[in-house]
């Protein structure tokens, strides 16, 4: 997929217009899904009630994507841009610290 | 300098193949196409087309394999008919979306069942979305000139699309015609070498045919609808500069005899030839009839069809394969929506016939005009009309 533009031009992050695919939707450089927005088709997402979490990690290491990452207070919480909604975390928390909401936009 | 000889228009198409230098042929035998590829078989085995010719085990494989081809950046030719394109027929929208540029004679044959051997267009109507530059030729030398033509407009630089070939099968692909083959060195000034832009190269790796997900399908598929739409232009400038060379002219759509003509036949392929017989018989009846000839089928050309129809009454359209259960000829059913919105366009009149075969001889097209006419005075019954079956 294109590279094209990626780095010269500033845009929203992961959108991409057609004039930029490249030829054939062919990948022109290496290891670039980190700039795709892979997670714009969950259903449900998941929110964390960070009074709740004791920052076990169990989330970070469950989840299947490796989309979640530690804030800056030492909180772990999924970059929604990665993120599928499969609720694994949430499932996983010992601390029921994380829900799952409808993805309404 | 060329000289015209008799040629088998198989061989001929074949032969064409080898001047346009050919990297890799991959095909599957198949009646009415075979004589195509055994031919550049032939011509590989003798040395004289120093290309690679895979023979494969079904046509979903030739069509794979000529993508690989066309990926490496190998000018790709490759021949099939009826069955034969229907089972390739996801790959070929592969090669289109991944703007693999190749030529693919069709020639075009019916659809089983029952199972036929001889011609109609519903194996071409099929494959219609496909995504492919598609080019109905209507006899040898046609035939002869577009795959030469077909390499070029599919390589052009703001083209990088396959293109298709369709030549009626045995009508066509087994006769022989007086048939003017190029000198090889101006086929070389006319085609210059193919370079893919992005071919699989390991010194400079890229990923092809990746997952395309929501995020991004919709962008890739406009793109490539703006490309084909695109291509006809191109289209227009390799078909001019053909003429220069060469002094054969091809148009989107061909006008036979249409000044002053209030009702216009439409017809694709071989059966243009006959029509155009009927339609000097009409004519020298003192009827206002003339013919067009629908030349490039993808990209759709619009704005040709709109200005060769505008003084017309009556426009009668030959279709030879049946959308079922839907508007009936695919071909009649564009063209009225190519039109809809015109403020003066002609009745529309729909006729399917010469299916799997079936001549429509002069008296039939005829038969054909003089039944649209009327329909347009009186109307019909039914959405469409097939001539000549029997009750």
């Amino acid at each position: 997929m294109a590279k094209a533009k990626t780095k010269a031009k500033p845009r929203t992050k992961g959108e991409l217009g057609w004039k930029e695919v490249e030829l054939g939707f062919f990948i022109t450089e290496p290891g670039n899904s980190v700039e795709v927005r892979t997670g714009d088709w969950k259903s449900r997402r998941p929110v964390v009630d960070f009074k709740k979490c004791n920052k076990c990690t169990l989330c970070y290491f469950f989840c299947p994507e490796g989309c979640i990452a530690k804030t800056k207070d030492g909180y772990f919480e999924a970059d929604l841009f990665y993120c599928k909604g499969c609720g694994i975390c949430a499932t996983e928390c010992p601390k029921e610290a994380i829900t799952m909401v409808e993805e309404e936009r | 300098m060329a000289k015209r000889e008799g040629l088998e228009v198989s061989v001929a198409v074949g032969d064409a193949a080898m001047l346009s230098d050919a990297d890799v042929v991959s095909a599957y035998p198949i009646t009415p196409q075979t004589h195509i590829v055994e031919h550049l078989a032939e011509l590989v085995a003798n040395g004289e087309l120093k290309a690679a010719y895979i023979p494969v085990e079904s046509e979903h494989s030739a069509m794979s394999a000529c993508i690989g081809a066309s990926a490496v950046g190998a000018r790709t030719f490759t021949a099939t008919a009826a069955q034969g394109l229907e089972l390739m027929h996801e790959v070929l929208y592969v090669a289109s979306a991944m703007r693999f540029p190749m030529v693919m004679t069709v020639a075009n044959r019916a659809l089983s069942a029952p199972i036929s051997i001889w011609g109609d267009h519903s194996d071409a109507m099929a494959v219609r979305d496909t995504g492919w530059i598609q080019i109905f030729v209507e006899n040898g030398q046609e035939a002869v000139d577009n795959v030469i033509c077909g390499f070029r407009i599919g390589e052009d630089k703001r083209v990088l699309l396959p293109v298709m070939i369709h030549l009626d099968g045995f009508a066509l692909t087994h006769v022989i015609e007086p048939i003017e083959l190029p000198d090889k060195k101006d086929v070389d000034q006319f085609l210059p070498p193919f370079k893919y832009p992005l071919p699989l190269d390991p010194e400079k790796p890229v990923t092809m045919g990746a997952l395309g997900s929501p995020f991004i399908y919709t962008e890739v598929k406009w793109g490539q609808e703006i490309n084909l739409e695109k291509a006809k232009s191109v289209t227009l400038e390799v078909w001019q500069e053909f003429d220069k060379l060469f002094g054969r002219k091809y148009s989107p759509i061909e006008q036979y005899r249409t000044e002053g003509a209030k009702t216009l036949l439409l017809t694709m392929g071989s059966y243009s030839e006959t029509a155009m017989v009927a339609v000097d018989k009409m004519r020298g009846d003192g009827k206002e009839v003339g013919l067009l000839k629908l030349r490039l089928w993808r990209p759709f050309p619009y704005e040709e069809l709109r200005e060769v129809v505008k003084d017309a009454d009556t426009l009668i359209v030959l279709d030879r394969a049946i959308s079922f259960g839907g508007p009936g000829g695919p071909v009649c059913s564009e063209i009225k929506a190519a039109l809809y919105e015109e403020k003066k366009r002609p009745r529309i009149i729909g006729f399917v016939g010469g299916l799997g075969g079936r001549d429509i001889s002069m008296a039939g097209f005829e038969e054909i005009v003089n039944r649209g006419i009327e329909i347009a005075r009186t109307g019909s019954e039914r959405e469409f009309e097939i001539y000549g079956v029997r009750e």
